[in-house]
């Protein structure tokens, strides 16, 4: 019995151990802390783990590109004028990978120690929970450039400094609904297979209520919950054959969704069936033959595939491909926006050349309809912090002769019609059937 | 009946995977005591050296696309030979002996250099090696449920590597002298044993399975960064389950976990992601060495 505890205590020993390491992170920070007169911009996205290929990479590439032309004034009106009311920009780019904890204190060694101007930055829901607060009590402009989750301003009721440049998941998962019930009005049964975190599960309660609001009579047949980053979904696969949906919805990203369409298309699982990514639009350029045409793939808004016409995406599109050798998607685009963002606002009030305050940044920040890439921006939700943005899906299509992807079909949605008015709660809104929603 | 059928091929299949994940890393602990907490970047360098083959065979019409089968298993041992011998001789070998919570350190910092190498290598955008996942074609059950053949071939793969580990340890001179290591590594060397070539032995192969584990699985992901990490958990999981060390445990452990996570995904998917830990609670509750593992007394 004795040497029973022995072993146990042994086996717990290196247990704890090799788990601590596994969970721990390496931590990194640097103190340079200067006024030299640049406008320093803290920037956050995931440059290590697995969001940082369709993700976090593309941002950092976005915004390198953005603050460089944007120093050299390079960038098409209304941004011609040099950085940030004609100061330098400074980038200072960190790592977002290492969990809520370890991002809280970057986020205020950036503030308090490298005394940054402005923050941009978060992907992860889990990180922009963590971080919202933290910006309110610190006091510094914080701009999400991502950031799927609808909890934002649940957290912060009554933001000051916090922004998001970006949409959330409702209006993906409500464009969503209207797209599948306008384009395949004769769906019965629905099945969903998302990542087992807040992320997965706001996106499967938004899409199958807005869904079964809109066609009360749909039936869900299977619910699925893998880990994040699982990779290998053949028991999922398996259940959602034998549920045989009608349609199937994903908020999958990343190689998380490569992978299932990879081992889901090799069974025939999608055979017959409609498919929705909500955040399909990064994987286009490696999809190729591997998902079928007719795929309904969504951009998280007007970006990457998606992106219109202007004079802004007719400068950033190529600026990107010629530097990074890969087309921009929906991250690049986000990253670039939340920095015109700041740039608009900080311009709005400060005199030229001056550094502009942080009062003045998010004064002109709160309310703004500023231009980018993606269209116009209005930040017109959670009293001017929230972007409101039309969102557009699209049905995938791959030519294998020319080996390029197309995107067919494409339906765009108003802001006003998938984003729920300040105030309301988003299932509330959803169960209410919409109240004051203007779709045209 | 359909469901049935499902769990247990679903239950099979994905046992498989985990044993072949594991079994490098069991056999490692098992006869040098070393917890390799960078079999996971082993298993990472596999997959993205088969990606990277396989893509390249591909793209430059080598012609028939069924020779692409045997690259995975290629890929896998030459890269798991070199970097295994280069570990091993490297740094492992100066520190046999040492004590085993140093050793997790050491192989985790090991972990933490080659997460940042194959970076280095391949970037950060994923890879695929998607083509033999599709060769083997499909297997139905009933109306709706069909089944790569690939991933039945992991099955077999899986009880084959099984028998042979155990044929070598059981049926071989080598395997006796292995065993007699394993047993007691300071009456083997007093007997003429040459335990640093079989450490370094027993590294390689370890580490070659592992690169195996992830050139086999590479057709069927997106091989990007941190596989890895993701792996090492639940190699980890297993071979506590099976007990350390046993390459029967792993098997065992393997099988269980697999079963497990298959009856969850099919009748509760809510507790998926709790029920291999909940199996290692459990296990580990009832056996605390393990369902194969050995009590031994500690020397002094």
């Amino acid at each position: 019995m004795k040497s029973k505890l022995r072993i146990s205590h042994h086996t717990l020993r290196l247990s704890v151990i090799a788990a601590t390491l596994v969970l721990s992170t390496t931590m990194s920070t640097s103190a340079n802390a200067a006024d030299n007169g640049k406008y320093r911009i803290g920037v956050v996205t995931f440059l290590s783990g697995a969001a940082a290929g369709p993700f976090g990479v593309p941002a950092a590439n976005s915004a390198r590109l953005i603050v460089e032309a944007l120093n050299n004034g390079k960038v098409p009106a209304p941004y011609a004028k040099k950085g940030i009311n004609g100061l330098e920009i400074e980038m200072v780019l960190l790592d977002e990978n290492g969990g809520a904890t370890k991002q809280t204190e970057e986020f205020r060694n950036l503030v308090q120690r490298q005394k940054v101007d402005a923050v941009i930055g978060y992907i992860s829901s889990g990180d922009c929970l963590a971080i919202a607060p933290a910006a309110e009590e610190l006091g510094v402009p914080t701009i999400f450039f991502d950031c799927g989750t609808s909890k934002v301003f649940e957290v912060v009721k009554n933001p000051k400094f916090l922004f998001r440049t970006g949409l959330d998941a409702v209006v993906d998962n409500i464009a969503a609904a209207r797209y599948v019930a306008e384009t395949r009005p004769n769906i019965k049964t629905i099945a969903g297979i998302e990542q087992n975190y807040s992320w997965g599960q706001e996106s499967w309660a938004d899409f199958s209520q807005a869904f079964g609001r809109i066609k009360p009579e749909i039936k869900v047949v299977s619910e699925q919950w893998p880990k994040l980053g699982q990779g290998q979904y053949g028991a999922e696969i398996s259940a959602l054959s034998v549920a045989n949906p009608d349609l199937i919805h994903s908020s999958f990203w990343g190689g998380d969704m490569e992978a299932l369409m990879l081992q889901g298309g090799a069974r025939g699982l999608f055979d017959k069936k409609t498919v929705v990514l909500t955040g399909g639009e990064t994987g286009m350029e490696h999809f190729k033959g591997q998902v079928a045409n007719g795929t309904i793939l969504g951009g998280r808004g007007p970006f990457g595939a998606f992106s219109p016409k202007n004079a802004l995406n007719d400068w950033f599109r190529p600026a990107f491909v010629a530097q990074f050798k890969e087309s921009p998607t929906y991250p690049a685009y986000k990253m670039a926006q939340a920095i015109l963002g700041l740039k608009s606002a900080a311009e709005k009030s400060a005199k030229p050349g001056v550094m502009p305050s942080t009062d003045q940044v998010i004064q002109g920040l709160a309310g703004l309809s500023y231009e980018a890439p993606s269209g116009t921006v209005k930040m017109a939700r959670s009293n001017g912090h929230q972007a409101v943005q039309s969102i557009s899906f699209g049905e995938y299509q791959f030519d294998a002769k020319s080996g390029k992807a197309t995107l067919s079909n494409v339906k765009t949605y108003a802001g006003e019609c998938v984003m729920p008015p300040d105030g309301t709660v988003n299932a509330d809104w959803i169960k209410a059937g919409f109240p004051g929603a203007k779709c045209n | 009946m359909t469901t049935l059928i499902a769990i247990l091929i679903d239950g099979a299949i994905y046992a498989s995977w985990l044993f072949l994940v594991a079994a490098g890393m069991t056999i490692i602990y098992g006869v040098m005591r070393v917890l390799n907490m960078a079999h996971g970047s082993f298993y990472a360098i596999g997959a993205y050296s088969a990606a990277s083959l396989v893509s390249w065979y591909f793209s430059s019409d080598q012609g028939n696309p069924y020779w692409s089968l045997l690259i995975l298993p290629a890929c896998a041992i030459v890269a798991g030979a070199i970097i295994g011998l280069f570990i091993e001789q490297g740094l492992l070998r100066f520190l046999h002996g040492r004590d085993e919570i140093l050793m997790v350190i050491v192989t985790y910092a090991l972990m933490l250099i080659l997460e940042d190498a194959t970076k280095l290598i391949w970037g950060v955008n994923p890879y695929f090696a998607y083509q033999p996942y599709k060769l083997l074609g499909q297997t139905g059950f009933g109306e709706h449920l069909r089944f790569a053949n690939y991933d039945l071939m992991l099955i077999g793969i899986a009880i084959v590597i099984g028998l042979v580990a155990w044929a070598a340890l059981n049926r071989t001179n080598k395997g006796r002298l292995l065993r007699a290591v394993i047993h007691d590594r300071e009456i083997a060397i007093a007997m003429g044993v040459n335990v640093n070539a079989m450490f370094a032995a027993t590294f390689v192969i370890g580490a070659i399975l592992g690169a195996l584990a992830g050139a086999l699985t590479a057709p069927a992901i997106s091989v990007s960064p941190g596989i890895g990490v993701e792996v090492i958990v639940l190699a980890f999981a297993v071979i506590v389950i099976g007990g350390l060390g046993s390459i029967g445990g792993a098997a065992a452990g393997a099988l269980l976990v697999g079963l497990a996570r298959s009856f969850a995904v099919h009748i509760a998917p809510e507790i998926e992601l709790f029920v291999i830990y909940g199996v290692m609670f459990l296990v580990l509750a009832i056996r605390p060495q393990g369902l194969f593992g050995q009590t031994l007394a500690r020397r002094i």
